[in-house]
This record gives C-alpha cells, structure tokens and sequence, in this order.
C-alpha cells in the first residue's frame, strides 16, 4: 500500500502544498500555561481526547515549537515574558488565543490586566470560552489546520523570495 | 564544604514544572541551592478589588477562578461567609448542606488527582498523569451533568444551591466512589514500590513541625509534619461534624509523607461522598429567605413575581448589616477563608481572601536550601500550589 506499490512511478504536486500539509499536520505547541485555560489544555493533550493524533506535541521549548497557545489571563507583568517567548520561537510562527481572558479580558477588567493578547501578538485563531472545552481547542487546532494549508507561497517566503500570502 | 562562586539561575516564570508563573531566583553553587527567592504576580487580576463593586450575589463567579483545581471550595469558603455575615448560616436547608459537602469532596478527589498527576509527571512518571487524568474525567462529566462546565462550576448560591441534582446523578457518583479505591491502589501500585520515585522524595523538602506551624501552614502540608489539624473537624461548618472521617497525619515531615496524607485523604473523601449519598434526602435546596437568596428559576420564566423578585435582588443586591466576620473552609490545599467587611452597602466595602497556596509558598525557601535543583521541582510538586490563588 502506499508509496511502495508506486514502483517507478512519479507523483507531482505544488511545492505549496507539500510544506503546508506538512507544516499543518505536525505543529509544536509550546506548553506555556498560564491560568485556569492551561489546566483544559493538559486535559486536551491526556488520554482521553488526546493530541498526538492530530500530529500535535507539546514542546518546552520555544526554540523547538512553532505554535504558541495563550492559555490563560495575560498580565501587564507577564506580558514582556511572551513576548520575549514569542521572539524566541522561528518562523513561521502561529498564535492561539485559548479562553476569554486571553481574547479579550474576560471578566477581569482590572488595571492588573491585559485586555486581549491581540493587542500585542498576531492572533491567528480565537477559541472562545472560560475555559473552552477540550473540543473547542481541538477544532481551533483543526480551524489553525486549515489556515496553514490555504497559505501561499510558504516555502518561497522560507528562503527569503517574496512573502506568505493568505488567502481570505 | 568550599564555597565556589555561586551563580543566579531564573527558574520561570515560563517553566514547565512550575505550576504556572511562578518564579524562583535560585542562587547556585554547583548544583546545590544556596538561597530560593520566590517572585509571585504574574498572575495578579484584581479580584479582591472587582468584588468592591459587585454586589454579594456577583462575586460568586470570580471565586471560582481562584484555584481552579478546587473551585467548589472556594464557592463554599464565600457563600459560607456571605450566610454568616447575613446571619442566615442556620437557615440552609439540611439538602443543600448535604450536597455542598458531597460536592466539596469531590472537588477534593479532582484537586488530589491533578496534584498527583503533575507532582509525578515532574519527577518522570508520565503513565500516572495518564491514569489520574483519566479519572478526572468522570469527575469532570459529573460537574458538567451539574453545573454545565467543566471546571467553573459556580453551582452554589447565598442561601443553597443554583439547582438540585440532575437525574441520574446519585448513580454515577455512586458508580464512581464504587472504583476510584481501585483506581487508588493503582496509583499506589505504580509508585509506592518505585525506587525512582522513593529517592526523589523521601527525606526532600523536611520542614519541622515548629516551623510549620511558625509560618502558617495548613492543609495536607502541615499534616505531613505531623500537625493534627484540620478545619472540617475542628471548626465544622456546613455539617461536617456529624460526618465519619479520619484526619490523616503522617510524622515524616517529608515530601514522601504529605504523598502518604493526601493518598489516604483522597481514601476518606471517598468515605465522606459515601456517607452523604446514604443521608441525601428529599428537601428544598435554597434557604427561605426572600430579601437575601435568589427564587427559583422556575418561577423566574414562568411567574412575573419571579421576575421582579428576582430583578430587585440582582440590580439592588441584599444589603447586610454593618460588620466584619471571617470564615475558613478546609481546602484541598490548606485553610481557603474569605474575610468580609460590610459598610451596610448592597457591596463589599472589602473582600480580603486568605489563600492556602500563597501561605504554603512561604515554606518555599527553607525547604530547598541546601538541596540539589533537581529537587525544587519535587518540593513545588508537594506544596500544591495554584498561581491563581496565590496571585489572585
């Protein structure tokens, strides 16, 4: 089955797809948990709804990871440590706004909070919730998917010819 | 032993083993901590000062977010106070107390399970983070049957409960009480008899009796030093005196012994779930106070005195008289207590929360100095410590 009843046969396909397909179906998380949102986050990534299956692994690292979940509330002193994390990951880099705290301020409308991480980072998806359920991260990791696939130009913009385009 | 130079080293507040945003400035000779400075805030929200302009009903869904592990503790440690500064604490129907109990352990078999699966998963056994989480999950369909979430139940009200028991429910918690010892064995199984696991917490993180008590620790963290102490027993509330349970004490006054005492609490919850199971009875779940509790829901929809009941209550807030009072509840960490102070306004003048976890932190420095940095993972595993509640 697969590629080995191919025999000498060829497949052709555009280089587009081939990196967004791989891109999307093996994106690194950084476990990076700030709040309540983190602990559905770690529900997610256990036994029962299970992660890896989608190709998703949480990495310690932001070095390794090329996807950031903001798991939580986002305070005016935390908010120069993601930014420094975020920095630290390589391109191409992707942003997921996990919970209403992270969205948008949730309830906490205080002086102590940062109201949305969008003001701050290019938020890719938003999951909404407090905390989303499982489900809920699960499709925004599904919706984030797609998104990389509909990219254009991916691997031109890796080597420095021209830019990512994304389509509407 | 020859003092070298020694060198900082920024432990957080992006670490995986942590808890959250924790940070710790370790000063280091070699790989032995000399001195542990731990830097909280980073999860600061403000929630004493948003409840200064809520009224007593509204604060009820900021308590959740607290600890979120245990968020039905935190909801029992502010309605408990909210009744007693209301001065209707005798007035909660006896279903009601029973539930809150019922629930309350629950609660603290999924804060013990959490607890467990992170403190191993720290110190490198993955196959218990699996097997715990596992578990948590049919608490975690209980508490969405419940309340409709998955974690910020806010189930509980001023007065009683939002709603009573779905159909059904009894069964599944029975069914669950029926194999969580099991599952307990099991745990017990992979780590009790593990070498790995024995070597990286006997004799970590020793903190005497004395200095227990000196720093103000509470919960399964003073137990484990031998402390017999325990808010449920000796100062009851919601009827936790006329329930049979053991407090759980181990001498060790190591890491390995607050693992021995909150093994065997999660035993006694499953004693306590039990015991209110067989006493749950057929009965109002809100107290009959009209000017301080919620009505029903039902006649909210359906009756227009409902309606306006349950408006002047929600817009104006129930006013209590001018005062102070404190309450604790025994959370799954330690002493959660809600201190209320009342201008005789429908909103606290001010909501000061002791939080369990940020009194265990202090414990933080004196048990690491001298150990390996290997270790500092170990002993902020057994403190169970939520940034949520420590930052609030």
């Amino acid at each position: 089955m697969g590629v080995e009843t191919l025999g000498d046969n060829v497949i052709t396909t555009s280089l587009d797809k081939v990196v967004n397909w791989s891109r999307s179906r093996s994106l690194w998380p950084m476990t990076f948990g700030l709040a309540c949102c983190a602990i559905e986050m770690m529900a997610t990534g256990a036994a029962r709804f299970d992660l890896d299956r989608f190709g998703i692994i949480f990495r310690a690292s932001p070095r390794q990871s090329d996807c950031i979940i903001i798991a939580g509330t986002v305070t005016k002193k935390m908010l120069p440590v993601i930014m420094t994390v975020y920095e630290q990951m390589p391109e191409p880099k992707y942003v997921i706004a996990m919970g209403a705290c992270a969205c948008s301020g949730g309830i906490f409308d205080t002086y102590s909070v940062v109201q949305g991480i969008d003001e701050h980072l290019p938020v890719d998806v938003y999951i909404p919730g407090c905390p989303p359920r499982p489900e809920g991260l699960m499709y925004g990791l599904i919706k984030l998917q797609e998104k990389i696939m509909r990219e254009r130009n991916s691997f031109g913009a890796a080597i420095g010819i021209g830019e990512v385009i994304n389509d509407a | 032993m020859a003092l070298t130079e020694t060198m900082t080293v920024n432990m957080g507040p992006q670490h995986p083993s942590t808890h959250g945003v924790l940070q710790l400035i370790l000063e280091l000779d070699g790989e032995t901590v000399i001195k542990a400075t731990p830097h909280i805030g980073f999860l600061h929200r403000g929630v004493e000062k948003l409840s200064e302009e809520r009224t007593y009903h509204q604060v009820l869904p900021l308590t959740d977010r607290l600890d979120y592990l245990a968020p039905m503790h935190n909801n029992l440690a502010y309605v408990l106070a909210v009744e007693k500064l209301f001065g209707i604490t005798e007035a909660i129907p006896e279903r009601a107390k029973t539930i809150r109990v019922m629930m309350a352990e629950i609660t603290r078999l999924k804060s013990h399970l959490v607890w467990l699966a992170c403190h191993a998963l720290d110190i490198g056994a993955m196959t218990v983070f699996l097997y715990c989480f596992r578990e948590r999950e049919m608490i975690m369909d209980m508490y969405e049957k419940l309340s409709g979430a998955r974690m910020t139940s806010n189930y509980f009200r001023v007065g009683g409960l939002s709603a009573d028991l779905p159909a059904g429910f009894e069964a599944d918690v029975r069914s669950f009480i029926d194999v969580m010892p099991g599952h307990i064995d099991t745990y017990e199984g992979l780590l009790n008899g593990n070498i790995i696991w024995q070597k990286r917490i006997q004799g970590v993180g020793v903190i005497s009796a004395e200095d227990a008590i000196d720093i103000g620790l509470s919960g399964p963290s003073l137990r484990g030093s031998g402390v017999d102490w325990d808010l449920r027993r000796d100062n009851p509330y919601s009827g936790y005196e006329n329930y049979d349970f053991k407090v759980c004490v181990e001498q060790g006054c190591d890491t390995w012994a607050r693992y021995r005492v909150r093994l065997a609490e999660m035993r006694e919850s499953v004693k306590i779930i039990r015991q209110t199971l067989d006493r749950l009875q057929a009965g109002p779940i809100m107290a009959d106070c009209p000017k301080i509790c919620l009505p029903p829901k039902k006649d909210v929809v359906n009756t227009i005195e409902g309606l306006i009941h349950q408006f002047k209550i929600i817009s104006d807030g129930p006013k209590p008289e001018v005062g102070e009072i404190y309450q604790g509840v025994e959370n799954p960490k330690g002493e959660v207590g809600f201190y209320l102070v009342s201008d005789g306004s429908g909103r606290p003048y001010r909501m000061k929360i002791r939080p369990a976890s940020f009194v265990n932190l202090q414990a933080l420095p004196q048990m690491v100095q001298g150990r390996m940095i290997a270790d500092v993972v170990a002993i902020i595993g057994t403190l169970d410590i939520v940034l949520g509640e420590i930052d609030r």
